[in-house]
């Protein structure tokens, strides 16, 4: 028995370890269907799946050539994330996309060393923004201290321009990810003179009791909140049980989505939270992906997910991804780009308006341009507002523009001291 | 036939002490080390390194660790997460604050952090037993955790919490960070399972190992022959940690390469290593590797099996990988309580009798 185990371990690994049709390209989705982040991690690989989908049956693929986007589970775990690396790395993988902050931060290095680029939009590495180190990850159209940034100055909009005395609680994920925002929150809050308190959630954010208590005896003027999957549902409702008012507690783009309120009914009528695009299917893109991909039953996963906020994020991506792609393509006058001219796509992106209503997405996201120094992008977001009786996100603010004077010397700091731990020189000088 | 003491006369002591008395056992045990250390290294790349020989070598050396504590000396434990923290951390922080350190150095020191800590959180272990013991040991588990969670120096103030493994060489070639070639990540972990094994079956089969199996079989009777309990519990908790300590140093710095310490770290890596005890079997050698092993390769098997294979949806998979891998458990804790040790040592007294069984 113990033999033909072997035997048979032998031949499933090794087949899963060769496997790959080269001639295609491969954008490998390492998502999350299963584990309490499903709730985030299904929209938006469906969406990533969808948009790959329409522009292989619409375009058939980018430039001529069909695109391959083969599924990893990850289930947010940072070892099943290496193993999916590990396991689709040698098919040609073009760019990874893991939807984890934990996930990046164990790819950084590796993906360095391979040579493939790494594209967290939204996620991941703040200070990989600065491209002049992290050669191979990009960050654009908005980090976590953008959005930490955007969400305090929406809080000075609200105040007047003034948050002198207030105290600020930031809820967060106990881990890399929630972490993030804290050296900046503690900067805005020396240079605003707020108050900041930080409240740990430990993952998954099931139990939120004591700190929601800490809450209520503090009494906090704003929450702000950096929750995924089902610790988002969980805060909002015992935020409503506390009857803490919903229009002073603002999550981060990650924690605002149907899936999050919806749970809590009326009580999460008010609540704020980022965004860095628009939500809602009022986008032309829709009409295409309905007739290539929902009604030719091509659909990703159940196919219920469409138009959601972290769906449309999912396909934002997805389009970024396709744009840097067909850039490579352009600079190498080569269909069947390689990681490392990908790369080069990356960074010489230039996403406009108009580029983006050629496509299907008008107003949809704000305009950015990539450099060899700038992965980071501009940085903006809006502030939406959930309208439970209606059951939509409005959009309450324009983008909003983050505050680069805190910002950019904390991203020089801590990308030089990635730089001096992993003997970094400084390109683009 | 073939698989028996008959007919191998030894004319010494040390001879007749050795670990592996019978000429087919010691032959299978070459036949392991050389394909271990003269056949894999040549054949590995970095899909098989990472997924499954670096994890299953890592996994193993915890096992053993923890077999040592809950199998050979009888104190349950469920703290092994958290002393894996101890040695990911201290390895963390020796590495950044002697750069100049060879790693391997690094990864042993860590491990005596961890014997050390070890040992204070075992000294509940003379009062207390059995389930109240579990759950000191899983007081430490939460506490260690939440520790390296809260002090920011034990991650050099880093914006993220995150510990990053930098890059360390040893004889010119990288065995840590990202341009590590995969045999050089299986080759170190391998050479530190190797010595690590060949001292924990050393240990058991002296002195000290008969101590700690003495306080497990019956404490009180352990101490009236003149066991003491202090100095042995002690022992068990201190070698345990420290090759559970080295285990996390490894997982950290070598697999991983960047940590978090409540993902990777946490409760369900107690429990993970656990299992691989109770499965591979309570005080057996074997059965360490057996069960780390058997949970580090199926979930990848199963993995590869219905997705690649048979093209199922990754949720579907991997829902159904999670339902496979209990029900299996179930059935082998049904089938052999013992683990898979026993049903490795059924097999042999069978061989023995081959080919006349009575």
């Amino acid at each position: 028995m113990k033999k033909t185990f072997t035997m048979l371990a032998v031949a499933a690994l090794t087949a899963a370890a060769a496997a790959p049709a080269m001639a295609d390209l491969v954008v490998p989705n390492l998502s999350y269907r299963t584990g309490p982040f499903a709730a985030g991690g299904i929209p938006y690989a469906d969406g990533f799946n969808d948009y790959f989908t329409l522009l292989n049956e619409r375009d058939g693929g980018i430039g001529g050539e069909k695109v391959q986007v083969p599924e990893c589970e990850t289930a947010y775990n940072t070892e099943k994330g290496v193993e999916c690396y590990e396991a689709t790395k040698g098919t040609g993988a073009l760019v990874y996309n893991p939807l984890s902050t934990g996930i990046t931060y164990q790819l950084i290095p590796k993906v360095s060393a391979d040579g493939i680029p790494l594209y967290t939009p939204g996620y991941g590495r703040t200070s990989a923004a600065n491209g002049k180190v992290f050669e191979w990850v990009f960050n654009y159209p908005a980090n976590y201290w953008d959005g930490a940034s955007v969400a305090v100055k929406h809080l000075l909009e609200m105040n007047g321009g003034d948050l002198n005395g207030k105290k600020v609680a930031l809820l967060y994920h106990n881990s890399a990810y929630g972490k993030e925002p804290i050296r900046t929150l503690q900067e805005l809050a020396k240079k605003h003179g707020f108050t900041l308190a930080e409240l740990p959630i430990d993952s998954p954010g099931q139990e939120q009791k004591s700190q929601w208590l800490q809450v209520r005896r503090d009494k906090p003027d704003y929450v702000l909140f950096w929750g995924w999957g089902v610790m988002n549902s969980v805060a909002i409702q015992e935020a409503a049980n506390i009857r803490f008012p919903m229009e002073n507690f603002i999550g981060i783009w990650w924690s605002g989505s149907e899936n999050d309120v919806m749970p809590a009914g009326d009580g999460a009528n008010g609540y704020k939270s980022l965004t860095m695009h628009g939500v809602g299917m009022d986008y032309p893109v829709y009409a295409d992906l309905k007739k290539y991909v929902y009604d030719a039953g091509k659909a990703s996963g159940a196919g219920d997910q469409e138009g959601s906020v972290i769906y449309s994020r999912g396909m934002y991506a997805a389009m970024v991804i396709a744009e840097a792609i067909r850039k490579a393509q352009e600079i190498h006058g080569t269909a069947a780009v390689n990681a490392k001219q990908v790369r080069d796509g990356f960074e010489q992106l230039e996403i406009t308006e108009a580029r983006m209503a050629e496509l299907g997405l008008p107003n949809f996201g704000q305009p950015f341009a990539a450099s060899c120094a700038d992965h980071g992008g501009p940085g903006a977001a809006m502030i939406q507002q959930w309208d439970a009786a209606a059951k939509k996100w409005n959009l309450v603010t324009p983008f909003i523009a983050p505050d680069d004077e805190v910002l950019v010397p904390l991203v020089m700091e801590d990308s030089a001291a990635f730089a001096a731990e992993n003997k970094i020189t400084e390109r683009c000088n | 036939m073939f698989y028996r003491e008959a007919g191998e006369f030894k004319t010494s002591y040390v001879d007749d002490s050795q670990t592996f008395p019978i000429k087919f056992d010691r032959m299978r045990y070459y036949a392991v080390l050389v394909i271990g250390f003269g056949i894999i290294p040549f054949v590995i790349n970095d899909y098989w390194a990472n997924a499954v020989f670096v994890p299953f070598l890592i996994y193993a050396i915890a096992a053993i660790g923890l077999n040592i504590l809950t199998g050979y000396c009888g104190q349950v434990s469920l703290g092994t997460g958290g002393f894996m923290a101890v040695g990911a951390y201290a390895c963390y922080k020796l590495m950044t604050a002697f750069p100049g350190m060879p790693i391997l150095v690094d990864v042993l020191l860590a491990g005596a952090v961890t014997a050390g800590v070890g040992v204070l959180f075992g000294l509940p272990s003379l009062r207390i037993k059995g389930f109240y013991l579990a759950v000191a040991t899983l007081a430490a588990q939460f506490f260690l955790v939440w520790l390296f969670n809260k002090v920011p120096w034990f991650y050099n103030y880093s914006a993220s919490g995150q510990i990053t493994a930098p890059e360390r060489t040893m004889f010119g070639i990288a065995v840590t960070g990202a341009n590590t070639p995969a045999w050089a990540k299986y080759l170190f972990c391998a050479v530190v399972l190797f010595l690590l094994a060949w001292l924990a079956r050393n240990l058991t089969r002296g002195t000290v190992g008969r101590k700690w199996m003495a306080i497990r079989d019956m404490d009180i009777a352990a101490e009236i022959i003149g066991v003491n309990p202090l100095t042995t519990k002690l022992s068990a908790f201190a070698v345990s940690s420290f090759f559970i300590g080295v285990a996390g140093a490894l997982f950290f710095a070598v697999y991983l390469g960047a940590a978090e310490v409540g993902e990777a770290f946490g409760i369900q890596k107690s429990f993970l290593i656990l299992f691989m005890v109770i499965i591979g079997g309570l005080g057996s050698l074997f059965g360490s590797f057996a069960g780390a092993a058997f949970l580090v390769l199926l979930p990848v098997l199963l993995k590869n099996v219905l997705v690649e294979g048979m093209g199922w949806p990754t949720d579907l998979a991997a829902h159904v990988e999670l339902m496979i891998v209990g029900a299996l458990i179930i059935v082998f804790l049904i089938l052999e309580p013992h683990g898979l040790a026993q049903l490795w040592r059924v097999a042999k007294e069978k061989l023995r009798l081959w080919p006349f069984p009575h």
